[in-house]
């Protein structure tokens, strides 16, 4: 290889390092912005699947309106009811501006949570939550495109299911704007919330 | 001699009330305090069981199991939060109680997991279990039923009480 050649190598390669270099920081520097540009198009997608109540929703049912997404199951102890009685507490909190948008409850244990169900279960909270439901490979779906984690876990007698704990707060276009972390101080999350529904 | 056993009669129904009161349960030597869970949403089946277990011995014991009256089968659970993801994992092998020390089955940590629950448990009542120590053997306990928010968890709490504006929607 002339010295030529070998001198366009290394600055391509150079320049290539170059650019992945700078793409991931600017990427870690965005994530966690509310309404960063590049990661919130990275979380959030089309998806289909069934209300409590035992309609079909996608997420085109969804434009207009922000919502908060939250990804559970019936048989968690101590996280999913915990999450769901704070979303209650945050939307009194709201007040009527809590109808500014809505709040959702997607199953990662398809298996054992039906539409029926999850109703009863979701009776227990705020009457505006929706739950969601669908095959295994739906909610594989939208779990994937909301880069959410979920690993079924074998105990002796049954299962329980390991799974990101975190509420995603999506815009009116169903983009990342936000989200919530468990355990995190109520005002902050409040605040979040008003943020995202356009009141401060 | 009525008198004294109107007396005696008094002073056990007192005692028995207050071991229900202060729930302070002994085997070997094995003190369990205060046992409790959270209620459950109506539907729900399972639970989440919390105490503190003192060892008062020399030698480790070990929690291996249990059983309750309201649900078909017990479990010993660790919880914990990482990155963001709830895990969860049977201790297959039972959780540990080293001499001397206190182990504190709490929210967002180890709990008993009561699975296959009956009924829907509910703030005020309270449901009789038992809890198995390898060494100790069995104790009859009684958990109290605590409101659904009770003990939860705060990322960075600078100490204080969690504000529980208890709004219950049913």
């Amino acid at each position: 290889m002339s010295n030529r050649s070998l001198i366009v190598w290394a600055a391509t390669a150079a320049l290539a390092l170059v650019v992945v270099v700078s793409t991931a920081l600017y990427l870690s520097i965005n994530s966690g912005k509310p309404g960063g540009t590049v990661l919130s198009s990275l979380v959030g997608g089309p998806f289909k699947l069934t209300t409590h109540d035992g309609h079909e929703l996608s997420d085109k049912d969804l434009r207009g309106k922000p919502f908060a997404i939250f990804f559970g199951f019936t048989h968690c102890p101590e996280v999913c009811p915990t999450s769901m009685l704070e979303l209650g507490e945050l939307m009194e909190r709201l007040g009527p501006d809590a109808d500014r948008m809505r709040y959702l409850f997607v199953t990662v244990d398809p298996e054992r949570d039906t539409a029926k169900h999850l109703k009863e279960y979701l009776s227990n909270f705020d009457r505006r939550l929706i739950g969601l439901v669908g095959t295994p490979k739906e909610i594989n779906e939208i779990a994937k495109a909301y880069r959410v984690y979920y690993e079924k876990v074998p105990t002796s007698g049954d299962y329980t299911i390991n799974h990101t704990a975190t509420v995603y707060l999506m815009n009116s276009e169903g983009k990342l704007a936000s989200t919530l972390a468990y355990g995190e101080e109520m005002d902050v999350r409040l605040q979040k919330l008003k943020r995202l529904i356009g009141l401060n | 001699m009525k008198h004294f056993t109107a007396l005696f009669t008094a002073v056990l129904v007192m005692a028995a009330a207050n071991i229900a009161k202060t729930q302070e349960y002994k085997v070997g030597r094995i003190k369990i305090l205060k046992p409790w869970i959270r209620e459950t949403p109506k539907g729900s089946k399972v639970a989440g069981g919390f105490m503190t277990i003192h060892n008062e011995g020399k030698t480790t014991d070990v929690l291996v199991g249990g059983t309750f009256k309201a649900s078909a089968r017990v479990e010993i659970h660790e919880m914990a939060i990482v990155n963001d993801v709830m895990k969860m994992r049977e201790l297959a092998n039972g959780l540990k109680i080293e001499p001397g020390a206190s182990v504190v089955l709490k929210p967002g940590s180890y709990h008993v997991m009561f699975m296959g629950l009956e009924q829907k448990l509910t703030v005020g009542s309270f449901v009789a279990g038992t809890l198995n120590f390898a060494k100790a053997g069995t104790v009859d306990v009684t958990y109290r039923i605590e409101p659904m928010g009770k003990g939860r968890m705060k990322r960075g709490s600078h100490g204080g009480d969690s504000k529980t504006h208890n709004g219950h929607k049913k």
